[in-house]
């Protein structure tokens, strides 16, 4: 019992990691249409922008400043990269980001070298969560803490959007951006400000996951392809989705990379006799955890196929 | 100052350059044939370049690069000391393999185009697997270009059995080698009782649990192996579910031969967790590992390996202190010494730098190391050496190299002499015509 709440728990802080970085890659999307290739780069340089302002002035520090960075970063990219682009169409921008994601990798490489650096938990959050002990399961207080930060933003994105002036205005904007501009709206900036603070958000992960595992330049690649997969499962485009599908992700991960189960345990198990002799026995003894990797993306495969707008999503197209 | 008048200005200046050129090596020319024909040709450099095919960017680039820098320092120390001979000088040309198989045999073809005839690789005996296979095809077609393979860390036992071929040489300690000594050290401990394995999955951490269950079994029945597994080589970020998992199994103490960040995250995660196991390695002396621990690895962290900053004697002391403080990084790769002044020694024997001849040169070659006395076998082309099991302590008298600036370091729990951890070999080596 013990190990299926650690195991859950465990599960549940890295979908909401994912959910993090997918929520400013669905939000970016579903404002201005462009999926954005250099998203995990952004969390990649969200956790070096932390470790190098947690190394003057701390982790605290850190967590508020690097997401500002990025924010002023993205909002940067938009304004004098993204918006030269943008009237080419939607092909050249998803080319204009691809490209940006490699010569982000690149700059952390110059900047910081290719290891990884020594960006540290804050000692205060170092250790195990007293209450949970007395229950006989060890949870790293950190990760509790990862899960509170994505909580509040979550809802801090659901305020904003939904209870104020700006929210209104992106979310006109996004449907019908002629008449928004014509009711004397600045839709350009409208954009600038949305895609920095989905860069922010992505740079927010950073701060929270490069210390809660590793900061290298290769970690823009490990996450990279699973928060595509966390915001088609979810529905593009649609930010309750995106937390469903990241939650989802994370428990299938954290309990298919340990289950021993098999096809062929599971086939004993209703008394079918399977061994060594019978025929594809070599695939039916893979057990789940050596084809867990893969999982995430197998359940990418069957959405698309049978509820090709993903899970909450409303895009028919 | 028209165009005309600014060319004519700019060709009198090409020409005066050419010229200068042209006196100069016709000079050098005339300096040169005068030295060659006054002393023995012992005066002309030679440069052997040797290829470091490893990985430099993704997962692995932090071990890749420091050991790249283990390299460098013994090539400028063996140059410095003329060891391959008078005049023949030593240089590394770096190659990234991304931890890759494939990419891994993309660049032995650069290797082969820049005409380097020594390559050294080590880290993934996966990599090392594709090379020999390769190799071994490429000598048999191009005879005149063979390539000779010094292999410093890929620990696989096919390397020096089933696969084992005459270009090949291991200078580290195979799995057999190392698990034969790591499972004699477990079995006069009473208190291993749940033994939990795990291991990246490819041919060496496969390798590993095989051999670790099969030594086990033979020298402590009554251990039980409460839970096995093999995660992707390089790709897990979050360990806290296999470490839920060992706890749940109330493993008391976990064996695994993973290296480089799937250490330091397995190692990290579990302190995380408060695991209370003892960790039975291959590599936690590797880069970034020891800083990943820290005090949760007192007395709890243990490897197996060739050598440690704090053996009796300190052998390579001065290797280890200049490293550090040249790169202010650890030196623990001794193989990466041990394997290029063998190589070194051969040639200067042989007086020759063919990889024909310096082959058969290294095969029974025997020398004393920085570790003690060493033996490259015939049969089978694996390094006979020393072997040393670890602890992590706290720094202090005997045990004073501070490691990674951790306070910690590496204790002797045991020394294997040679011939305890040496295994018969099944290779069956075909051998090209010797030389005359």
């Amino acid at each position: 019992m013990e190990s299926i709440i650690s195991q859950a728990l465990i599960g549940v802080s890295y979908g909401l990691l994912l959910f993090m970085l997918a929520a400013g890659l669905t939000l970016i999307f579903s404002m201005m249409g462009v999926l954005n290739f250099a998203h995990a780069s952004f969390y990649m340089l969200g956790a070096y922008v932390a470790y190098q302002i947690s190394t003057w002035v701390g982790f605290w520090a850190a967590l508020v400043l690097a997401p500002l960075v990025l924010f002023a970063f993205g909002a940067f990219v938009e304004r004098w990269g993204l918006r030269r682009v943008h009237k080419w169409g939607h092909v050249p921008e998803l080319l204009f980001t691809f490209g940006l994601s490699y010569i982000v990798v690149e700059l952390v490489q110059v900047i910081w070298g290719r290891a990884a650096v020594p960006y540290r938990v804050p000692a205060e959050l170092d250790g195990p969560v007293g209450w949970l002990q007395s229950f006989n399961v060890i949870f790293p207080q950190y990760r509790m803490f990862m899960m509170a930060v994505a909580i509040a933003m979550l809802v801090a994105i659901w305020l904003v959007l939904t209870r104020t002036r700006i929210g209104l205005v992106i979310q006109a904007a996004l449907a019908h951006p002629q008449q928004v501009e014509a009711l004397g709206h600045n839709v350009p900036r409208v954009f600038m400000l949305v895609f920095g603070g989905g860069s922010a958000l992505a740079g927010l992960a950073g701060v929270v996951g490069g210390n809660a595992f590793v900061t290298e330049p290769a970690m823009a690649g490990t996450v990279g392809a699973i928060v595509f997969v966390v915001i088609v499962v979810g529905g593009m485009g649609s930010l309750a989705g995106a937390f469903v599908a990241a939650l989802l992700i994370g428990l299938l991960e954290s309990f298919g990379k340990v289950s021993d189960w098999s096809v062929a345990t599971g086939l004993n198990a209703l008394g079918a006799g399977v061994g060594p002799g019978t025929p594809g026995y070599e695939v039916l003894k893979l057990t789940l955890s050596q084809v867990a990797p893969v999982l995430p993306y197998l359940l990418l495969v069957l959405i698309l196929i049978i509820r090709p707008k993903g899970l909450l999503g409303t895009r028919e197209d | 100052m028209n165009r005309r008048f600014a060319l004519r200005w700019v060709n009198a200046l090409i020409i005066g350059a050419a010229g200068c050129l042209f006196a100069t090596g016709a000079l050098a020319q005339a300096k040169g044939g005068t030295a060659k024909a006054a002393s023995a040709p012992a005066a002309t450099v030679q440069t052997i370049k040797i290829a470091y095919i490893d990985p430099l960017s993704g997962p692995f680039a932090g071990v890749g690069s420091n050991l790249l820098k283990h390299f460098q320092f013994a090539v400028d120390a063996i140059n410095a000391q003329q060891l391959a001979g008078p005049g023949v000088k030593f240089e590394m040309v770096s190659f990234d393999n991304k931890a890759s198989p494939q990419e891994t045999l993309t660049v032995l073809k650069q290797v082969i185009d820049q005409g380097i005839r020594f390559v050294v690789q080590g880290q993934g005996s996966g990599a090392a697997l594709a090379l020999i296979d390769a190799i071994e095809k490429h000598n048999e077609r191009n005879p005149a270009q063979s390539i000779l393979f010094l292999n410093y860390a890929a620990v696989d036992p096919d390397l020096t059995n089933s696969k084992c071929s005459f270009w090949h040489f291991r200078f580290d300690a195979n799995t057999d080698m190392k698990m034969e000594a790591l499972t004699t050290y477990i079995k006069d401990r009473p208190e291993v009782k749940n033994v939990f394995l795990i291991n990246q999955n490819y041919s060496h951490g496969q390798q590993v649990a095989r051999v670790a269950k099969d030594l086990l079994a033979k020298k402590r029945p009554d251990i039980k192996i409460v839970g096995e597994d093999l995660h992707p080589l390089g790709q897990v970020r979050d360990f806290a579910p296999y470490i839920a998992k060992m706890r749940a199994a109330n493993a008391d103490t976990v064996i695994t031969g993973n290296w480089g960040p799937d250490l330091a995250l397995l190692l990290r995660a579990a302190r995380d967790a408060g695991l209370n196991a003892n960790f039975y390695t291959y590599y936690a002396g590797v880069i970034g590992t020891p800083t990943a621990v820290g005090p949760a690895g007192e007395n709890r962290m243990r490897q197996v390996a060739y050598w440690h900053p704090n053996i009796a004697g300190y052998p390579g002391e001065k290797q280890y202190t200049e490293f550090k403080k040249k790169f202010n990084e650890e030196w623990y790769a001794l193989a990466t010494h041990t394997s290029l002044t063998m190589l070194a020694d051969a040639m200067r024997r042989t007086g020759s730098t063919d990889p024909l001849k310096v082959a058969y040169a290294m095969e029974g070659a025997k020398m004393a190391s920085l570790h003690g006395d060493i033996e490259m076998r015939a049969a089978d082309h694996q390094l006979l050496q020393p072997l040393w099991i670890s602890s992590w302590t706290k720094v202090g008298g005997q045990n004073k190299h501070d490691v990674e600036k951790t306070g910690y370091t590496w204790k002797t729990e045991v020394a294997f002499p040679t011939f305890v951890a040496s295994q018969p070999t099944s290779c069956n080596m075909k051998r090209p015509a010797r030389p005359q």
